[in-house]
């Protein structure tokens, strides 16, 4: 008697946890196929705030000045300031005036997205074509014009994430909407 | 060429090139084959070869604006073009076009005019050797094909796009002086595609991610982190656009579309997701389509876009007349599905219930229509719609007391437009 009632209470909890691996596993069709370690690798381009992601190579700030020059000065100007295209360096404590300037310096706020973003997208005209070294440079010569870091530092996996971006702080999350009912109707 | 195959059926040539010249064969069959030669010459070869052509041997439709009920008319074709006379066209920049919404009717939006924001221009995709990429907080990383993403179950939903800096220039002041230009980052498209749910449930996602990050197969690589939460309950990856294959500028082969977010989440051309634990915090989500506020905090994540609506017609540049006139115009909310716009003709102090056209779908255009006799003296057009959650689109005055004008994105203030005495529509803020 009580080894039976045992025995069901114990075939309902497998059919209860049948039933909830059921419900949780949505069906799989067997499309696609598994990704190779290669496939993965060239597309991971991401580079986390925490610095996952970040290559081995190293820049300077004087290295940098010099990649900037070359790959960068002619759309967003010779000190970062100039254009014609986005201002990069300057503005801070200018945000929460009436003429807001967001640049690295002002608004950034992780180091680590310079990598990503550079490397991903920048030069415009010839995207993921600069080398680790040279991403870490203008990143290291970036940070340097905007007041981040000294001249003499070195930029690398391992000193990125730990670059203190003014800004840091500077978001919140969506609050809306904003209007209370009584408030639009106004 | 078709000319040669219409002339000479029977030749090498035209066998050769058969698959190319349908309409000769039909042609063939056609007592009137030497008139649908002319037309369909000139039609192919252009104005240059016609004004070659003795006016003796054109048909008369060529001549002068004849009946066409007198003359054949062209042959069918295998892709169609719009009449020659529409003109409507998409206002371009170096990075985005807009839709000329004072020129269209319903809710749909032509693919041809849908409006277009990329980041690096438009990639040249072949479909054949498409990837998409699942990887990350996934037990199976894999690889699909097109050919494999469109073999799971399919859903077809009508939706709108809007860019979040829609209207973005309006901030400032009545910028914009047509609604192409206040309104034209958006547009609506019937979207095909499998739920991102089915396809990221092929590669089995881990307890503890909560972010993917998309990313485009563009010159940008074009990123966004997304709540897995929110996006798994509606998120499309789509293959669909209107009955055919997407459009290039809308991400061909495969673009991620989320129902009512701001259009940069739905990324275009889409060859990664990558499942994390916490957002990636690319430049997209951060510097870029963050939102600025007066006390110098940024709102980050902001995907929503609140309800809106716009007079389309009559509206800035349009000219009215005295009479009747039937105001039109479009409402929309990322937040479900408008369930009323109420129109004013004096600047706010009247308003009145403007008719939805039925059906009304969530996250997608809604036409609203308002009969209004025009006495010809000076009327200010507004609308104001209201969705399902019992959001009221804001006046800009209350917009802007809560946001400031730094904002750059999310402007969904209502819009107005003033009728001079003479029947000039302009766009004003009140």
């Amino acid at each position: 008697m009580c080894r039976s009632k045992v025995a069901v209470s114990l075939t309902s909890f497998a059919l209860l946890c049948c039933g909830l691996a059921l419900a949780e596993e949505p069906p799989r069709y067997g499309f696609g196929r598994p990704a190779t370690e290669a496939e993965i690798n060239a597309w991971n381009i991401d580079i986390a705030p925490d610095g996952t992601g970040l290559p081995s190579g190293r820049g300077t700030v004087t290295k940098g000045a010099a990649v900037y020059a070359a790959k960068c000065a002619s759309c967003h100007g010779a000190t970062g300031i100039e254009g014609p295209q986005t201002r990069l360096v300057g503005g801070q404590g200018s945000l929460a005036t009436d003429k807001p300037v967001k640049t690295i310096g002002s608004f950034w706020p992780y180091a680590t997205t310079l990598y990503d973003y550079i490397y991903r997208a920048m030069p415009l005209t010839e995207p993921q074509s600069l080398t680790s070294d040279e991403v870490y440079a203008v990143v290291a010569w970036l940070l340097h014009t905007n007041g981040i870091i000294s001249a003499e530092s070195t930029i690398d996996a391992n000193t990125l994430p730990h670059a203190r971006m003014p800004n840091r702080n500077g978001f919140v999350s969506d609050p809306r909407p904003d209007l209370s009912k009584s408030m639009q109707r106004e | 060429m078709p000319v040669l195959g219409a002339i000479d059926k029977g030749s090498p040539m035209s066998q050769q090139n058969e698959g190319k010249v349908v309409s000769s064969e039909l042609d063939g069959n056609n007592p009137v084959g030497r008139r649908a030669w002319l037309i369909s010459a000139v039609a192919t070869i252009g104005a240059t070869a016609a004004s070659v052509i003795a006016p003796s041997l054109l048909p008369a439709a060529e001549q002068s604006d004849t009946d066409p009920t007198r003359v054949p008319g062209r042959m069918p074709s295998p892709y169609g073009a719009r009449a020659s006379a529409e003109t409507a066209r998409r206002l371009t920049t170096a990075t985005h076009s807009l839709t000329p919404h004072q020129s269209l009717h319903g809710i749909v939006t032509p693919s041809a005019l849908h409006f277009e924001r990329h980041h690096n221009g438009v990639p040249a995709i072949h479909p054949d050797r498409h990837r998409l990429l699942i990887h990350g907080l996934v037990e199976r990383p894999l690889v699909f094909s097109m050919a494999d993403l469109t073999r799971f179950p399919s859903v077809t939903r009508m939706l709108f796009i809007e860019c979040s800096g829609n209207s973005g220039k309006e901030w400032k002041g009545p910028t914009g002086k047509m609604v192409q230009e206040t309104h034209g980052l958006m547009s609506t498209s019937e979207w095909t595609g499998v739920p991102l749910s089915t396809v990221l449930a092929e590669a089995g996602i881990k307890p503890d991610a909560a972010w993917v990050l998309a990313e485009g197969s563009d010159a940008a690589a074009m990123t966004r982190s997304l709540p897995l939460a929110e996006v798994l309950k509606e998120a499309l990856l789509c293959y669909g656009q209107n009955g055919e294959a997407l459009r290039p500028e809308q991400g061909y082969p495969l673009r991620l579309v989320i129902p009512g977010w701001e259009g940069n989440t739905c990324i275009k051309w889409l060859r990664r997701l990558k499942l994390g634990a916490m957002p990636f915090m690319t430049r997209e989500e951060t510097s870029r389509y963050t939102d600025l506020m007066p006390d110098g905090t940024a709102r980050q994540f902001s995907f929503a876009m609140e309800a809106k609506s716009v007079i389309t017609s009559p509206s800035g540049g349009q000219q009215i007349e005295p009479g009747f006139v039937e105001i039109r115009g479009l409402a929309w909310s990322g937040r479900g599905a408008v369930t009323g716009v109420e129109v004013s003709t004096d600047g706010g102090r009247t308003w009145d219930q403007a008719r939805l056209q039925e059906p009304v779908f969530p996250r997608c255009h809604t036409r609203f229509r308002f009969d209004w006799r025009w006495n010809g003296t000076e009327a200010i057009l507004q609308s104001r719609c209201t969705d399902e959650t019992g959001y009221v689109q804001p006046a800009r005055a209350a917009l802007v007391a809560a946001r400031g004008v730094n904002s750059s994105y999310h402007y969904n203030a209502i819009q107005t437009w003033q009728v001079s005495p003479d029947g000039q529509v302009t766009n004003v803020q009140v």
